[in-house]
């Protein structure tokens, strides 16, 4: 579904994305991680075309994103942080998306009891708390029912309740014909809901392995202890 | 016998009296008689009863239309006009020249004055001599209208005179007097010439109620005329204004300055005037109100200066004029200067941009006012700054100089200016 | 698609609380001046200079601000199916209608009831274009700068440039070269400052004009003319479309 060749991106002189490459194919929920400046976001940006490539190639669905905003459509996007304008309705929001995307202009009763927003569905954008935000924001990433769901840390700024309610949704959404590709910083996390784990550091993809795998049958496992073990290896490999 | 004598004395005296009345009645009727002139009369042409009549006659011309030209008044005589009479010149030579005292010509209208380059030819022309009365005629389309040369005591009243001017050189003036004195001119209207009014070494006259408009030139010229009085006249929409020139104790009131705008416009432009008095006029929409340049002396009182673009111009040469509560209103720039020093007194002027306050009540505001801008200095140094009219730097740099004043004249200030307006006229 | 996100922009921005500050400073302040003033034609004059400081002023300092508080929903926009061309022009068209929309109604139509005349339709047009050409700048400086402090401080500098320092620099121009006609220098100065142009535009069609003496008679000749209008309006359409064009290149090219 993504596939990226040799993908490199400068911002000044500091070398973000080094020789990326990378294939992720639907029906899986894939976790990127990584430390803070590793690069997942530029990643992800680069996906959905908000950051230019320097040298590269993307193609999403197997089109190209450069100078094309159309593969957009399959994709929902969370960003991190959610800032619309202060003065729109809730609904209103919705109702720019699907003016945007097309579709009927009723709203989506199973979104909305989703992600239990019906008591501010009618009021501006910038009377509601940070959590409300965020689902708000979660809301409309899931709303057209995209094939390719981005999520950029989409629990990290959510109370347990809306936590709770996010990692329930995504795993809601997980099928055959979907790819789920989440930015997390919290182990546990990942290993609830992830198949697929994706490790970068400074610009490069250092791990790329099912989690299935990681954990080898084990029993009594511990995601973020395995992934220390098997980072400080490949770093040690590179070194050698 | 004493007392016979007597009575026949009284009546012999009574019949000399009576006798000598009649001589002098019968005499007169001889003598001073009626012309009339007119189509079917006897005579036919104002020429022909300008030569029949003697001095004391009186030369009715009947409504109609008279092609003639040239018509030379030598006695003294009445030339007066019944309903409309049209004296049409048809552009060859000029109209009535009067040579001879205590003529009068009136009720006429005089029509189609040929330009020429050569002569001032004229519908009137007066020359070396005195006491003509040129009233309630009309005369269109002229090239000089009414011209007074070397004469005095004459009147001009009533005429309305509108010519048809298209350009400076190939134009003359409405009025226009040389060398003449005690002249009454009076409740004329002039249009359409290259002065309305030009006057030079004009004495002892007076000028009342005319209203000068629409000259290419000037409403009003003089020169080198002292001792005049302007009192009531309405100078409106002239090409520059009025311009008066080399002149001493000339008095102006209540005349009113209006319209005169253009790049080059005045309402009155003062040059080497002294020792007069401009008095209770209104100047309204004038490009330049007053401008003053090597004027002494004057008294410049109790005028309104209202939305003109500068109310006065005064350059350094111009000392010792006082200009006294005046209403300054709405104009563009108040006072501008080209010099950096003042010899002018300004006091209990009333100006709108005065800022100031008064804490004592008594009208006067207790801050003195500075009514020379920056900005307006910069423009008599640098023309071209004009371009930056109404933009925020020359609000920004006035500010700043009332706040650090350095450039403009310290002792150009109104010390006592008045809050309020002076209600005149 | 421009239509669909401009209307969400539109609303946005009517609701927006300086955008009715905004309005109800032009209302009262023209409808002051006409009250103050006896005479229309001067008032239209002193409305001139709340136009050539104010328009400036608010559309690029509330244009920079307004477009760094939409970062964040600009490149959700962008995430959207849409390409950044449409996104770009949605903004600045909203931005821009919105703000001459509001001056059109606070002072533009106050003007024409008091005062109808060819000055005011002249006043009303600088006004929407200023409007226009400051909202480009806007872009400008808010495309080139990450940082919000940065490009609102362009933004006033961008401001105080052209209504201030300009002018000032004019000045210093005319008075280093006060020997020299300088009639067709100015001619070309003004054309540098959109606030200047429409400034000279209006005042040439006021009597003020004929203040301008004998070195005015000359830009009167020139600008007063139909060519010279001609030539200042399609400056001035050159002062909005060059920075915007230029800032929608950027924009289009840029990482967020």
């Amino acid at each position: 579904m993504i596939e990226i060749k040799n993908l490199n991106k400068y911002y000044g002189k500091f070398h973000v994305l080094k020789n990326l490459d990378l294939n992720l194919e639907k029906g899986e929920i894939v976790a990127l991680m990584g430390p803070n400046g590793s690069g997942k976001t530029t990643l992800m940006k680069s996906i959905l075309g908000l950051v230019i490539p320097d040298k590269g190639e993307i193609k999403v669905n197997q089109i190209s994103v450069k100078n094309n905003s159309s593969y957009r459509k399959i994709i929902g996007y969370m960003p991190q942080i959610a800032n619309y304008p202060e003065n729109l309705k809730v609904s209103e929001l919705f109702k720019l998306i699907r003016d945007i995307r097309g579709g009927d202009d009723s709203p989506d009763k199973e979104l909305i009891a989703d992600f239990r927003i019906e008591e501010i569905y009618n009021k501006n954008f910038g009377q509601l708390s940070g959590g409300y935000k965020q689902r708000v924001t979660a809301a409309i990433a899931f709303m057209h029912k995209p094939s390719l769901l981005i999520l950029d840390e989409p629990t990290s700024s959510l109370d347990p309740l809306s936590s709770e309610i996010m990692k329930s949704k995504i795993l809601k959404e997980k099928k055959e014909s979907n790819l789920i590709f989440v930015s997390s910083h919290i182990a546990s996390e990942v290993e609830l809901i992830a198949d697929r784990i994706i490790y970068m550091l400074e610009g490069k993809i250092i791990l790329n392995t099912l989690i299935k795998n990681i954990k080898n049958g084990a029993t009594e496992f511990k995601l973020g202890k395995a992934l220390k073990d098997l980072i400080d290896m490949k770093i040690k490999e590179k070194n050698d | 016998m004493k007392k016979n004598s007597l009575k026949i004395l009284k009546k012999y005296f009574c019949f000399i009296c009576l006798l000598s009345a009649l001589c002098i009645l019968g005499f007169n009727f001889a003598s001073a008689k009626i012309i009339t002139v007119c189509s079917d009369c006897e005579i036919k042409t104002i020429k022909e009863a300008l030569a029949l009549s003697l001095d004391g006659d009186v030369i009715v011309i009947k409504e109609g239309y008279y092609k003639e030209n040239n018509l030379l008044v030598d006695k003294s005589i009445k030339i007066t006009g019944e309903n409309k009479v049209v004296i049409d010149l048809e552009f060859v030579n000029q109209g009535f020249v009067i040579k001879k005292e205590n003529v009068t010509v009136s009720n006429l209208e005089i029509r189609n004055i040929n330009v020429n380059y050569i002569q001032d030819l004229s519908a009137i022309r007066v020359e070396y001599t005195r006491g003509c009365t040129i009233e309630n005629n009309k005369i269109y389309n002229s090239f000089f209208a009414v011209y007074l040369a070397e004469s005095k005591d004459c009147i001009i009243r009533n005429n309305i005179i509108k010519g048809d001017a298209k350009s400076e050189s190939s134009s003359g003036n409405g009025i226009h007097l040389w060398n003449c004195s005690n002249i009454l001119i009076e409740k004329n209207e002039t249009s359409g010439h290259r002065d309305g009014i030009y006057l030079e070494f004009l004495k002892n006259s007076k000028l009342n109620g005319n209203y000068s408009h629409n000259n290419l030139r000037y409403g009003m010229h003089f020169m080198f005329s002292d001792s005049n009085a302007y009192t009531k006249n309405v100078f409106r929409e002239n090409g520059a204004g009025v311009a008066v020139m080399y002149t001493k104790y000339t008095e102006m009131r209540e005349n009113r300055f209006e319209d005169n705008w253009g790049p080059a416009s005045y309402g009155i432009l003062m040059k080497d005037i002294s020792n007069s008095i401009i008095m209770r006029n209104t100047f309204y929409k004038n490009t330049t109100a007053v401008y003053l340049e090597g004027s002494d002396m004057l008294q410049i009182t109790a005028n309104n200066f209202i939305e003109n673009g500068w109310a006065m111009k005064i350059l350094g040469n111009s000392l010792n004029n006082t200009i006294i509560s005046n209403n300054f209103e709405g104009n563009t720039f108040d006072v501008s200067s080209n010099s950096t020093r003042n010899e002018n007194v300004y006091q209990w002027n009333y100006w709108d941009k005065y800022e100031g306050y008064d804490m004592n009540k008594d009208d006067i505001g207790d801050v003195s006012y500075r009514p020379v801008s920056l900005y307006s200095m910069l423009i008599e140094k640098i023309p071209e700054s004009i371009i930056l009219l109404r933009s925020l730097i020359t609000d920004i740099l006035d500010v700043t100089e009332k706040v650090l004043p350095v450039f403009i004249p310290e002792t150009l200030v109104d010390n006592s200016p008045r809050m309020i307006k002076y209600k005149y006229d | 698609m421009i239509k669909k996100i401009f209307k969400y922009v539109v609303f946005e921005l009517i609701r927006s609380r300086i955008v009715w500050a905004y309005a109800v400073f032009l209302l009262l302040s023209t409808l002051g001046l006409f009250y103050l003033g006896q005479n229309s034609s001067k008032t239209v004059i002193s409305i001139l200079n709340i136009i050539l400081f104010i328009i400036p002023l608010v559309s690029i300092i509330f244009g920079t601000i307004h477009l760094y508080n939409s970062k964040e929903f600009i490149e959700f926009l962008l995430t959207q199916p849409v390409d950044r061309k449409t996104v770009y022009w949605s903004e600045y068209f909203g931005l821009a209608c919105v703000f001459s929309f509001v001056f059109t109604i606070c002072t533009g139509i106050p003007v024409l009831i008091f005062n109808f005349s060819f000055t005011s339709i002249y006043l009303i047009t600088s006004g929407i274009i200023l409007t226009f050409v400051f909202i480009s700048l806007a872009f400008l400086s808010s495309v080139i700068n990450n940082d919000k402090v940065k490009g609102i401080g362009l933004s006033i500098i961008l401001w105080l440039y052209f209504a201030i320092i300009f002018d000032g620099l004019i000045m210093s121009v005319f008075y280093l070269f006060r020997d020299y006609p300088l009639e067709k220098i100015i001619i070309f100065l003004t054309s540098l400052n959109p606030v200047d142009l429409s400034r000279v535009m209006v005042i040439l069609q006021t009597d003020v004009s004929a203040m301008m003496g004998f070195s005015g008679a000359t830009i009167q000749n020139y600008m007063g003319s139909f060519t010279g209008k001609v030539y200042a309006f399609a400056i001035l359409i050159l002062w909005i479309l060059i920075p915007s064009y230029i800032s929608y290149k950027i924009f289009s090219r840029k990482n967020f």
